[in-house]
């Protein structure tokens, strides 16, 4: 009688510790994105704790503030159309035919989702300008004073493509990758030809994944900052995103409520695309019946060199081109000299690396955030993903919705949030985080989460969770199992997703742009900064920087690739 | 070691019945086999008792500890019981003696203590020298017998193995059932052996639970099932059994009945308290022969022989002028060399029967 007692007294304990232990969970992620959203709303109906209209008079009596939703109404759109387009048509052929090369050609087609959109741009930007060394050693540059042709709503609609395409393209390829083979040959049996088939059997069936792919474009589209603001702002085109941040970049906290309203416009919209795509999905039935053996590549005979020569020269134009015309930039000792052979240097690097105070902090500031973002939210998600995928809820549903909020409304709006949540001085403690670096890291905590989640929910539902009744039978508590026995078999999932969060967070401008004070740069913002001061060979060589820690990073993930599912990392085939 | 006792357990999932009123009752150290095609609900009664899930009503016992009750639920980790599960389950990234000694940290088994139970837990499955190995490495029967070890080093009151032959090879089977066979012997643990494998049920239980659309049909020895089964459906799920209709027309108190088979008069074995009138009986093959001479017997016509190494599988109909016997297929074996062949007439001789329980 007296083991039974202890037995009770243990599970009792262990009841506690789990509780305990969601508890933990949903106070983090109620703290992350409820509460923060929750306070946004606050402001934008009660300015200053006074129920008011007024800042939604103001801010929608504004004829800026329409002119900059058509704007981000059109370059969203456009962007859209052409990410879909280019998307889909690559992770077709990508996916169903047999083109050689193929690791390669999709690590370099997802890269600009990788190495920030900003960055992306201003390679773009020193292709095209008038000081573009390249076009200079081409000899075909256009006369010094004539305008950048990327400066206007056609070349942030081109960029917002190119960046966002690979969004399209990995939404369809795992949607290709889950399709039957059978389905295929089926429709080849039933006497169709490539086309029919494709025409008839592949697309229709690719709808889910091919809308839910086009909703992301459309949402990440509708949110960038780093292309509309390195292309609109020196042409006086705004979009909603750039139109809050030079709000507040120039009148300061006083338009806080101005700025939620505008916040929740864009959030609004960005909710009415993701609404959209659920209603598209729900009039019909899409689900495939069994997952057999997989499709075999289409063989393209003939045409196979043609169409991986048209790929490889869309890869080329699209990426290596603008990252050589960025390199050569990086070199050339001033702006607006005519660089050689002879005057080649590293100069710029020098100075962004040893000389430049704000830069040097930047390093250490972006290389710190997403460090510790990357860990924490890896470590953080194990324990969420458990909860998510093995104890389901109506509780836990919601806690996954709230997760993926952050990430699925536009950058600027969980910045404006955190800046309200944070102006104040922290209750009990009386310690601001508003100006301090640590405001960012809350930014990138809330946005990342899912990034991080992700993986680790995927690499949950692939574990037998036998494994862990296994070890719960033996009389292991939660924690231990989750310490000794879950965490080391998700443990590449995790690591996926926290490298995905690092890429994501050391070339972060949106969240940052917002919320950097002195002494808090991150990378992005001084890039930022750099490009609008006019020192393009300095932004050059930083960007480089960037696209050389990112290039070697993603190449290092190949090592561990194996051991995660397929398609946790993008950038493999 | 402790008994266990389920008492009119019921789980659903939506409107889908998964447990349906089951009660058994596992004596101490007894070895029982729950026994049922897929999607019967053994695999869910199995969780039901390990705690992975909550009964919607009902008790179950483990021991003298109610561990399950509509005002109780023991977790999974302080039942003390075993189980061996059919995909093993065994930790990828640890060694064999790390995976067996798991259970032991859990229950605070210090050194030296620890090392030696391992080592006494891998003897015991004669998988000494594997310590170090990583699972990865492993046959499946090496698994199989670690994922064993693993479960009894902490000496649980109750093993539950759900399927754990299921993925062996047909050849290595024979050697686990008797190593199962031999492990029960020696500890005296009890054991509730979860299978869709009546030969394994039979060769390994003390008595085996009949599960169908989560019911218990019949819990007995088995040698009881097969001889006595409770009802047409365990009659014919066990051994192949024939169910035909027969009419008693008379106890006899000696556990035999006088009984009708399509019109001819014979003797079964029956319940002492049969009632005369129309029933259901089980016939099985070794029981039913080609007739010689005169003898009476059940006139049919061969449909079907197929040969099985050694003796012959005849399937026949019975002959026209029967009308509740058209859609009855009788069968029976015969002894190589024979010249059976399909369409040709034959009467069956039918030397023992079991008269279904009304």
């Amino acid at each position: 009688m007296a083991a039974d007692t202890e037995t009770i007294g243990r599970g009792l304990k262990e009841r506690i510790e789990e509780s305990a232990l969601l508890v933990v969970l949903l106070v983090v992620v109620a703290v992350l994105s409820v509460v923060p959203l929750a306070r946004l709303v606050v402001e934008a109906f009660a300015p200053g704790g006074q129920v008011s209209l007024e800042a939604f008079r103001s801010v929608l009596g504004n004829a800026t503030t329409w002119t900059a939703t058509r704007n981000s109404l059109l370059v969203a759109l456009g962007g859209t159309a052409l990410a879909a387009l280019l998307g889909s048509a690559v992770a077709l052929i990508v996916a169903l035919t047999d083109i050689r090369a193929r690791n390669a050609f999709v690590f370099l087609f997802v890269m600009p989702l990788m190495i920030a959109p900003q960055v992306v741009a201003l390679a773009w930007l020193t292709m095209f300008g008038p000081a573009s060394a390249l076009l200079h050693l081409l000899g075909i540059a256009p006369p010094p004073g004539s305008r950048n042709p990327l400066y206007s709503a056609g070349g942030i609609v081109l960029l917002l493509g190119v960046q966002y395409a690979p969004l399209v393209f990995l939404a369809l390829r795992a949607g290709l990758r889950a399709l039957p083979g059978e389905l295929i040959e089926a429709g080849f049996a039933g006497g169709g030809g490539r086309w029919r088939v494709l025409r008839r059997i592949v697309l229709p069936l690719m709808t889910p994944p091919l809308v839910a792919g086009v909703a992301l474009a459309f949402v990440s589209c509708l949110g960038n900052f780093g292309i509309p603001a390195f292309l609109g702002i020196p042409s006086g085109y705004l979009v909603l995103p750039t139109l809050i941040y030079q709000r507040l970049a120039g009148l300061g906290t006083s338009v806080l409520a101005e700025v939620s309203v505008l916040s929740i416009l864009v959030g609004v919209i960005a909710i009415a695309g993701i609404r959209l795509q659920d209603a598209m999905l729900k009039r019909r039935d899409f689900r495939v019946v069994s997952v057999s053996n997989l499709a075999a590549p289409f063989e393209l005979g003939r045409w196979r060199l043609p169409v991986e020569i048209v790929l490889w020269s869309l890869v080329v134009v699209m990426i290596l081109l603008p990252m050589f015309a960025l390199a050569l930039t990086s070199l050339v000792p001033a702006v607006g000299v005519k660089l050689s052979a002879a005057n080649a240097t590293v100069e710029n690097f020098r100075f962004v690396l040893f000389d430049h105070d704000a830069a040097r902090r930047a390093f250490r500031n972006s290389l710190g955030l997403s460090i510790v973002a990357a860990t924490a939210i890896a470590l953080f998600a194990v324990p969420l993903a458990y909860f998510l995928v093995w104890r389901r809820s109506r509780l836990l549903r919601a806690v996954a919705f709230f997760s993926e909020l952050p990430y699925a409304i536009p950058g600027v709006v969980v910045a404006i949030a955190a800046i309200l949540l944070f102006l104040k001085p922290l209750p009990i403690v009386g310690f601001s985080l508003y100006n301090t670096v640590w405001i960012i890291l809350f930014g990138y905590l809330a946005r990342f989460l899912v990034l991080g989640l992700r993986p680790v929910v995927s690499g949950f539902h692939q574990l037998d969770r036998t494994l862990e009744e296994a070890a719960q039978i033996t009389g292991a508590s939660l924690v231990r199992r989750l310490r000794t026995v879950i965490l080391p078999l998700v443990a590449p999932a995790a690591a996926a997703g926290a490298l995905l969060i690092f890429l994501t967070a050391f070339n972060e401008l949106t969240i940052s742009a917002l919320l950097w004070s002195s002494g808090a740069e991150t990378l992005g913002v001084v890039l930022f900064s750099f490009q609008q001061g006019g020192d393009a060979t300095y932004a050059a060589a930083l960007a480089m920087l960037t696209i050389v820690l990112s290039v070697v990073l993603m190449s290092s993930t190949l090592l561990f690739a194996g051991r995660v599912s397929r398609g946790v990392i993008p950038w493999r085939d | 070691m402790a008994g266990l006792t389920v008492e009119h357990l019921v789980k659903s999932f939506g409107s889908f019945r998964a447990l349906d009123d089951v009660s058994l009752a596992v004596g101490d150290g007894e070895f029982v086999a729950i026994l049922g095609a897929s999607g019967c609900g053994k695999t869910t009664l199995l969780r039901q008792i390990a705690g992975f899930d909550r009964p919607d009503g009902g008790r179950i016992v483990i021991g003298d500890a109610v561990v399950s009750a509509p005002d109780r639920h023991v977790p999974p980790e302080r039942r003390r019981i075993g189980i061996v599960f059919q995909s093993y389950a065994l930790w990828p990234h640890m060694t064999v003696a790390e995976n067996v000694g798991y259970g032991l940290d859990s229950a605070g088994v210090r050194e030296p203590e620890r090392s030696r139970r391992i080592t006494d837990a891998l003897a015991l499955v004669r998988l000494d020298g594997f310590a170090d190995r990583r699972p990865a490495l492993l046959s499946g029967g090496q698994r199989q017998r670690v994922a064993l070890a693993r479960c009894l080093v902490t000496e649980p009151s109750l093993v539950l193995l759900d399927e754990p032959l299921a993925n062996l090879d047909v050849h290595l089977r024979a050697g686990m059932e008797d190593q199962f066979a031999q492990f029960h012997a020696r500890t005296r643990t009890t054991m509730i052996y979860i299978t869709h494998d009546q030969a394994e049920a039979m060769a390994l239980a003390d008595r085996i639970a009949v599960m169908d659309q989560g019911r218990v049909l019949q819990f007995a020895a088995p040698s009881t099932l097969y001889r006595e089964p409770a009802d047409a459906t365990v009659a014919r799920f066990i051994g192949e059994g024939m169910v035909v209709p027969v009419t008693v027309r008379k106890n006899e108190g000696d556990a035999h009945c006088d009984v009708d088979l399509f019109g001819v008069p014979m003797r079964m074995r029956c319940a002492p308290g049969q009632r005369q009138g129309p029933a259901s009986a089980v016939l099985r093959s070794g029981d039913l022969v080609p007739a010689t001479g005169n003898a009476g017997g059940l006139d049919a016509v061969v449909t079907r022989t197929v040969y099985k190494g050694g003796h012959f599988r005849i399937e026949a109909r019975l002959a026209a002028g029967v009308p509740e016997a058209q859609d009855l297929l009788l069968h029976l074996e015969v002894a190589e060399p024979s010249t059976l062949a399909a369409g040709q007439a034959l009467r069956i001789a039918v030397h023992d029967g079991w008269v279904l329980p009304t």
